[in-house]
């Protein structure tokens, strides 16, 4: 204890994760006379309470020899649960800071996180990239994290993100008895080298002329899509080619999706920032809980990691009814709420579902020499999706099984990068449009915006009328095929609703009254 | 009591079908008779069982049969018996015909030719547009359409011939109170308008699988041909049309495409002899009916659509056509072809049977 003197109080800064949001955590330490007792108090989870063993035993084998005092340690605000290893690293350092160790002034607006293993060294821990970027909003000047999660840290422009091996090089660091660079990634380099990796191309899928367009005009207004067809029509194929015609990833964007990653410990060195779009396919096995998030200790689910790209569900009726209904909230306020008894998480959810499903359990359906499903077991195959999920998918298509001359056919198909290039457009004429709304796609008007940007002329709706009786749709079609042809319209950068319009979206309405509609 | 209510109760004996009941009038002359035996006459009866001679002696609860009897009629069930004038003439003189028909709505006129439509429950789209279209013509040209009102092609049948406004009767394998299947409710109450529903068992009694080929020679048995549209290889269709021939009916059938299992049986019936049908006029000469052919209207109409529309039209025929099949072949783009398709489909050139598939309407 040389030259070192008892602080007695201090105080390190750490963070929780809340949701994808990190909330500011305070570790205080306090050493008085008494028993030889280490506590630690703040309503912890379970890794938290064993961060007492691995922070004392870490200590003693980084060379930190702690004198025979009662250590008491708390984490505030008292009344948010702890969860994680993160906190271990600011707890060791309060200890530090509280018998001399380290002086108060040199923790001030820095803040850690990470893990120590029992030899001092430094684990990664997930959840950087919502802290470091909670910590860059609140004003603070640096950040001591494990090394393995500097990349992650650094990805947030605008504060210092130090990447530390041990606890040595940490407090070495703080007393500044040697120097650590911040670790820096330039913008551009975060967003350039992935790029090569995209193969996928709508140009691979031959035929499918109906799909494809459907999907483009799925893809410029976010409209939910339900693609309906025998096994092997390229149901899937086309799904997975729709992050291509996306609009590429804006950063704060990323940003955004980066941080559900980090939540959920998907993010490391390699791949700091998510760049292109999500497309999630789950297995129809899937929980209730792993699809919208959940657990004891809430992880966002397969909704969340489709933020802002594509929720694909192939064999849409084969998911258990459970599990598929949940998606309804989320359809609705593209953000998924779940309440625990330590208090309500709330994961954004803003996905494009795509999904996919056979017409009958055979899969044949209506090729009469391959199916032999009654008309009450095609009824009943399509009875297992309910209605009000339905009614929040907007186009439904049949993909049918290409021929031999469609696969021969020297016809070019379009590039995704040309059809993007369509959607762009689409959705930019959207966001001029909603700027004062609190959407910016066609898919989220509401019956009463509805009468307000998709107004009708007299031909068309007496177009509209004369189909309604034609067809038998019923008054929920109505809308969505009001929506999905004020996004065709968009598509041909057409300022009115025309009578075209209206006759493609009809096409892409929800499969037979008779199966579907009550 | 009245001779018909005697009829009524010899006939609703539980576990006593027609043979036992044709052995019973073999014995006596009149169900009356039966009703008063008082003696061991029923003994004779090889037939009979000793639980069945119980049965008769006991359900001779007058009171209760006509009380029975009254409901029946209240619920707009007609009840005939054999012996009665109306009972339907040709089935006398089929093989083990019944002894009474309850009907709801009427029976089939006498004098007016009678054609039975029957095929696949599982009919595929083009099934069902034949079935239609065929029943149709033939009602509006004044046949009555006979079938079983069962599912798929059956029900179909029932319904070209209603929206024609001709006149069609259902037989059932259950009551006639009972919609068997529920999902033809709608045609089960029109036809009780335009022609009737009749079955040889009483009411309340309820479908039962065995009972469906016996139901089938009524069918046949009360027709004058029998037009069966899709059957497989092996198929209650072809039972009926056995029976039909049997009976010395005029079988048709409507020949498909060789590959179509669908159509397997329909084939092989035209192998056999029976009438290939390709047109309602194959029918209707054979009744000496003339047809009216409501194409050639179409065919003028044609001129006045436009290159686009010609072409999109030019390509549907009676089997269902997807739109990305017509936007293969036609060389138009999704946007331009469903414009034209909305187009045809409101001037009612065409017609969407399902979902985005078209055929053209004739």
């Amino acid at each position: 204890m040389k030259g070192v003197t008892i602080n007695m109080y201090s105080k390190a800064l750490s963070a929780a994760v809340n949701g994808i949001d990190g909330v500011i955590v305070t570790v205080e330490a306090d050493v008085s006379d008494g028993l030889p007792i280490f506590e630690l108090v703040g309503f912890l989870g379970s890794e938290v309470r064993e961060a007492r063993e691995r922070v004392r035993i870490s200590l003693k084998n980084s060379g930190y020899r702690l004198p025979a005092k009662r250590i008491t340690v708390n984490l505030s605000p008292a009344d948010l649960r702890k969860e994680g290893t993160a906190f271990d690293l600011p707890i060791a350092i309060a200890i530090l800071t509280a018998f001399g160790y380290i002086p108060q002034e040199n923790l001030d607006k820095t803040l850690f996180i990470g893990e120590v293993s029992l030899n001092g060294e430094m684990n990664k821990v997930s959840g950087v990239l919502p802290i470091v970027y909670t910590a860059f909003r609140q004003g603070f000047a640096r950040c001591i994290v494990p090394v393995d999660n500097v990349r992650e840290g650094a990805v947030v422009q605008g504060i210092d993100v130090y990447g530390v091996k041990n606890l040595q090089e940490a407090v070495k660091f703080l007393n500044n008895e040697s120097i650590l660079e911040p670790y820096y990634i330039k913008k551009e380099d975060l967003f350039f080298h992935e790029e090569e990796e995209d193969e996928l191309d709508f140009s691979d899928v031959t035929g499918q002329e109906i799909a494809k367009r459907a999907i483009e005009i799925a893809a410029s207004g976010m409209h939910n899509i339900l693609m309906v067809g025998p096994p092997g029509a390229g149901k899937t194929m086309l799904a997975k080619r729709i992050p291509t015609i996306l609009p590429e990833l804006a950063f704060e964007e990323s940003l955004e999706i980066s941080k559900i990653y980090s939540v959920s410990g998907l993010l490391n060195n390699s791949r700091s920032l998510i760049q292109k779009r999500p497309f999630r396919s789950p297995h129809h096995t899937i929980t209730a809980a792993a699809l919208a998030g959940g657990g004891r200790i809430p992880v966002p689910g397969e909704i969340s990691l489709a933020h802002l790209g594509v929720l694909f569900l192939d064999e849409f009726p084969e998911f258990s009814r459970n599990t598929i209904e949940i998606l309804r909230q989320p359809l609705e306020e593209n953000e998924v709420t779940i309440a625990r008894l330590q208090g309500t998480y709330r994961y954004p959810a803003d996905f494009m579902l795509v999904a996919a499903m056979n017409p009958c359990s055979c899969g044949h359906y209506p090729d009469r020499n391959k199916c032999n499903c009654s008309p009450n077991q095609v009824k009943r195959y399509l009875g297992r999706i309910s209605r009000p999920l339905l009614d929040r998918i907007d186009i439904c298509i049949e993909a049918l099984q290409v021929n031999y001359k469609e696969l021969k056919s020297n016809k070019p198909d379009e590039t995704s990068g040309n059809i993007r290039k369509r959607v762009m457009k689409a959705r930019n004429i959207q966001l001029n449009r909603y700027k004062d709304e609190n959407f910016y796609f066609n898919s989220r008007l509401t019956p009463k915006t509805m009468s307000q940007y998709c107004k009708l002329g007299k031909k068309e709706q007496m177009l509209l009328e004369k189909a309604f009786t034609k067809l038998n749709l019923s008054a929920r079609a109505y809308h969505r095929i009001l929506k999905v042809s004020r996004t065709i319209a968009d598509l041909e950068e057409s300022e009115i609703i025309m009578e075209k319009h209206l006759s493609e979206a009809i096409c892409y309405r929800s499969l037979d009254k008779k199966y579907w509609e009550e | 009591m009245t001779r018909k209510e005697y009829w009524f109760w010899l006939c609703n004996l539980e576990q006593i079908g027609l043979k036992k009941i044709r052995a019973i009038l073999d014995y006596y002359e009149t169900p009356e008779q039966v009703f008063h035996e008082r003696g061991k006459g029923l003994d004779r009866i090889n037939l009979l069982t000793a639980a069945d001679k119980e049965l008769i002696i006991k359900s001779k609860d007058s009171a209760g049969i006509q009380e029975k009897y009254a409901k029946l009629l209240s619920k707009g069930i007609y009840f005939v018996t054999k012996e009665e004038d109306n009972y339907p003439s040709k089935l006398h003189n089929i093989y083990n015909p019944p002894f009474a028909l309850y009907v709801k709505g009427s029976l089939p006129k006498e004098e007016t030719a009678t054609i039975a439509v029957v095929g696949a429950r599982n009919c595929s789209d083009y099934g069902k547009e034949t079935a239609e279209y065929l029943s149709g013509e033939l009602a509006r040209a004044g046949i009555q359409i006979i079938s079983g009102l069962a599912r798929g092609i059956d029900g179909y049948a029932h319904e070209g011939a209603i929206a024609a406004g001709g006149s069609t009767y259902g037989i059932q394998g259950c009551g006639v109170d009972i919609c068997y299947p529920k999902e033809n409710f709608n045609i089960y109450m029109d036809m009780q308008e335009k022609g009737g529903i009749l079955s040889e068992y009483g009411p309340g009694y309820s479908p039962k699988a065995f009972n469906f080929p016996m139901r089938n020679r009524l069918i046949s048995g009360m027709s004058d041909g029998i037009l069966v549209i899709e059957a497989k290889e092996k198929s209650g269709s072809l039972i009926t049309a056995d029976m039909g021939l049997e009976q010395g009916k005029n079988i048709y059938s409507v020949p498909g495409r060789i590959y179509d299992r669908l159509s397997a049986g329909c084939n092989n019936l035209i192998k056999m002899g029976a009438k290939p049908v390709t047109g309602p006029e194959d029918i209707l000469e054979d009744f000496f009916l003339n047809y009216e052919n409501s194409e050639k209207e179409l065919k003028k109409n044609d001129k006045l659509l436009e290159t686009k529309e010609k072409i999109v039209y030019a390509s549907l025929s009676f089997l269902p056509k997807h739109m990305n099949e017509i936007a293969g072949e036609t060389n138009l783009s999704i946007m331009e072809l469903t414009e034209i398709l909305m187009d045809l489909e409101l001037k009612n050139y065409i017609k969407q049977i399902r979902k985005n598939y078209y055929v053209y309407i004739s």
